[in-house]
């Protein structure tokens, strides 16, 4: 074993501690070592005047600086908002059919569209976009007004059966509890769920059915019950129904009919960004 | 210095140390190890590596901002980070297996710390003469013109390296010829000058002059050494049975016994940390050899075996006391813990390099769309959603065919194009977004849940793989 060096003169003192014999040296600190730890103590006390800090009862001290994260935020927004300002330019200015041939717009339309969406219009139609009672699924490929880019612009630009947009789309299905007894709505409503393939309630009213729906109906839904999009009638032969497709919905429907409103959103968000959003719809899915 | 009565300063200068200048085998080794470390860490990022159009052609190449580090024929992307780990892991044990058979080689020989601070003493030794002249000029109070010169000149030449310390460090992120065309130009990012401006500070200050005190104070590599090293570790140690007691010749009375140590302190004077190796074993030692060139060298000139100081065990000190050789070196560098740590770290590289031969060149990752989970079409049919990420790790770009295999009722249709492929550029990933199509009344339409696989087929070379996933029904939703 080698010895232990024996205390020499010279060597600091101890701290007093021994362990198994073992003492410790009290050794000063470095002085690089302490001018460091010193800067750190002024550096800290620097830091907490000149940035906000110290918490106070409601809020906390500003700081000499003026610091704040929401104003590093709002500098940062504003910041991309002038770096996209030629790229927003030309979304608003181009052909809309066009943007989907320039993969850089595409590209831009669709990511600055989706969170357009998230902010404005997941409320109705739902994060997913797969809509809800009365609020159309925008992935599926059934448009009331139409599914081009063109037509998707329109309709959110101008919104529908709204009053603060005179371009609104508009169109109104008539309560027909005021018109028709109440059996021939029961046929009625029959003949359509025959008319878009389920079974329904009563066979046997079908026929009567069809007489009431061409003398009643066919004038906005068309004769085979296609519909149609320049009134936003809807299709009636298809498996999609926004309010419902079963007995109790239809007789709900034709009785009272609906009246579902859209805002029309030139009012709130640039041309710029109703256009991101429009491609953004066009692309989920059902765009034609 | 402290005595009994006055309480210590609560600073403690920096003692410096001017190691003296020495030759031999250890000197000469780290002379060696020095040069191939340095050589590697300035030339790596020159070589060049042909990886294709579109691709960097660096060898080495830790691209950041793409996320993809590119070792030669190897290429890590982010998500395969365990490669780096796993590496990283293979150091670690590497360091406990050498410091456990031998000491702290890692400080003495290829730390950089010691090897930036070796070459900053070379440069110092050239302008300011060895360990005696040295002392001197720091002893000379006054600043005179010759002492500003050597001060001014040994600076110049620091600051040089250190600059091109971190200069080279830079070069490993980006294509090397271009950025440095760009760092003289000032068109480099801030962030490769700001890297530049670090890295040569702390190379000045750290190898001019915190030196040993960065390996005593400020790493804690040696407090963890400790725990590696046990007696039968070959260290740098004094053999004290044989030098002991110490005399100079002109001291001894004739009869008096005397060891082989004649206390020249040459041992002492080369020493880079600045200790006294006939002390013990101590944590400051770095293990660097460089006391045993001196004790040997001093050794040969008055006749003596060399070896009073020496790479030994410390479990060896009874046998050699009784007179007997020490034990043969294999016998303390194979024991049980040197292959233990030895094994842990081949199974981590076999691990390494089984998951790199496996590693396929196309990769599939399948997310379905759950928002919502199935969507009705006009026509009755029943559509699920798919993100499907494809990941081309081939040099160029490859068209992909994605196909859909469960029911034979669904059909697949990808969105954007009416086509059943994609093209991925070279050494990139691609996003599709895919429809999975059940027609009315089919039984996936209807059912809950039904079983689909994702086959997608390099059509250049016919390489499949796939991916398992499902496709919601209407199910109990009805
Ligand atoms: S170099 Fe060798 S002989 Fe000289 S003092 Fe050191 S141990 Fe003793
Ligand atoms: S005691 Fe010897 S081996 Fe240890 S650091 Fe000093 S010169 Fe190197």
């Amino acid at each position: 074993m080698t010895k232990v060096p024996p205390k020499q003169e010279g060597d600091p003192n101890t701290t007093g501690h021994s362990w198994d014999g073992i003492e410790e040296f009290d050794n000063p600190m470095p002085r690089w070592w302490l001018w460091c730890f010193y800067l750190t103590i002024i550096w800290g006390v620097g830091y907490t005047i000149a940035y906000p800090a110290w918490p106070l009862v409601s809020s906390a001290t500003s700081g000499l600086l003026g610091y704040s994260t929401r104003g590093e935020v709002a500098e940062e927004i504003a910041a991309v908002e002038v770096a996209n300002e030629g790229i927003n330019m030309r979304l608003a200015s181009v052909e809309l059919t066009e943007i989907a041939n320039d993969a850089e717009l595409n590209s831009y339309a669709t990511s600055a569209g989706a969170a357009v969406y998230r902010t404005w219009c997941t409320q109705c139609h739902g994060s997913g976009a797969a809509g809800f009672v009365g609020y159309p699924n925008l992935l599926d490929d059934d448009w009331l007004w139409g599914g081009d880019i063109e037509n998707i612009h329109a309709t959110i630009s101008h919104g529908i059966r709204n009053e603060d947009d005179d371009d609104a789309r508009y169109s109104e299905m008539p309560a027909f509890g005021d018109i028709l007894e109440p059996e021939e709505i029961t046929s009625v409503v029959n003949y359509v769920m025959d008319l878009s393939g389920a079974t329904p309630l009563d066979a046997s009213q079908v026929s009567a059915g069809a007489e009431v729906y061409l003398d009643n109906c066919s004038a906005c839904h068309g004769e085979e019950g296609l519909g149609d999009r320049d009134q936003g009638a809807p299709n009636l032969a298809d498996a999609i129904w926004l309010y419902g497709g079963d007995y109790d919905t239809l007789m709900e429907t034709v009785t009272y009919s609906r009246y579902g409103v859209m805002p029309p959103w030139t009012q709130r968000l640039s041309e710029a960004e109703i256009r991101a959003v429009s491609v953004y719809v066009h692309q989920l899915g059902g765009g034609e | 210095m402290s005595d009994q009565t006055t309480p210590p300063s609560l600073y403690a200068a920096r003692e410096p140390i001017f190691p003296r200048r020495v030759s031999g085998p250890f000197r000469n080794f780290k002379w060696i190890v020095l040069i191939v470390t340095l050589g590697i860490y300035y030339v790596v990022p020159w070589i060049r590596w042909d990886r294709g159009p579109d691709l960097p052609n660096q060898a080495v190449l830790l691209d950041l901002a793409n996320r993809r580090f590119y070792f030669f024929w190897i290429d890590i992307w982010s998500h395969e980070f365990y490669f780096v780990a796993g590496l990283l892991i293979m150091a670690g044990l590497g360091l406990f297996l050498f410091t456990s058979a031998l000491g702290r080689v890692w400080c003495g020989y290829a730390c950089p710390q010691t090897v930036w601070t070796d070459l900053f003493i070379l440069v110092e030794r050239w302008i300011e003469g060895d360990r005696n002249a040295r002392l001197r000029l720091h002893r000379q109070e006054k600043m005179d013109a010759r002492k500003l010169r050597l001060r001014l000149t040994k600076w110049t030449v620091w600051l040089f390296i250190a600059v091109a310390t971190g200069g080279a460090w830079v070069f490993y992120f980006a294509d090397a010829p271009t950025l440095l065309v760009d760092l003289f130009t000032g068109q480099a990012a801030a962030v490769a000058y700001i890297t530049v401006a670090i890295l040569t500070a702390t190379t000045f200050v750290f190898g001019g002059f915190a030196r040993e005190q960065i390996c005593i104070y400020a790493c804690p590599w040696p407090r963890i050494q400790g725990a590696m090293m046990d007696e039968d570790t070959l260290t740098v140690a004094y053999r004290p049975w044989r030098g002991e007691p110490r005399k100079h010749s002109e001291e001894v009375k004739a009869g008096e016994p005397m060891g082989d140590c004649i206390d020249c302190m040459a041992c002492v004077n080369v020493c880079p940390v600045g200790i006294d190796i006939r002390d013990g074993q101590q944590m400051e030692c770095i293990t660097c050899a460089l006391c045993i060139d001196a004790c040997d060298d001093v050794m040969a000139k008055i006749g003596k075996p060399r070896g009073l100081i020496d790479y030994l065990a410390l479990s060896d000190e009874k046998l050699e006391r009784a007179g007997n050789p020490p034990r043969p070196v294999w016998k303390h560098i194979f024991r049980p813990r040197t292959l233990i740590y030895t094994a842990l770290w081949g199974g981590v590289g076999v691990a390494l390099l089984v998951a790199l031969f496996i590693r396929a060149d196309i990769e599939v990752t399948v997310a379905p769309v759950r928002n919502p989970t199935f969507v009705t079409m006009s026509d009755g049919s029943i559509r699920n959603t798919y993100d499907i990420r494809l990941r081309n790790k081939n040099n160029e770009e490859r068209l992909f065919r994605i196909a859909v295999q469960g029911d034979p009722a669904v059909r697949i249709q990808l969105e954007g194009t009416p086509y059943g492929s994609v093209s991925v550029g070279a050494d990139a990933s691609h996003l599709q977004r895919v429809y999975v199509i059940a027609p009315p009344n089919s039984a996936p339409a209807e059912g809950d849940h039904t079983d689909l696989r994702f086959w997608i087929e390099d059509l250049t070379n016919g390489d499949r793989a796939y991916k398992d996933s499902n496709f919601t029904g209407k199910g109990t939703n009805q």
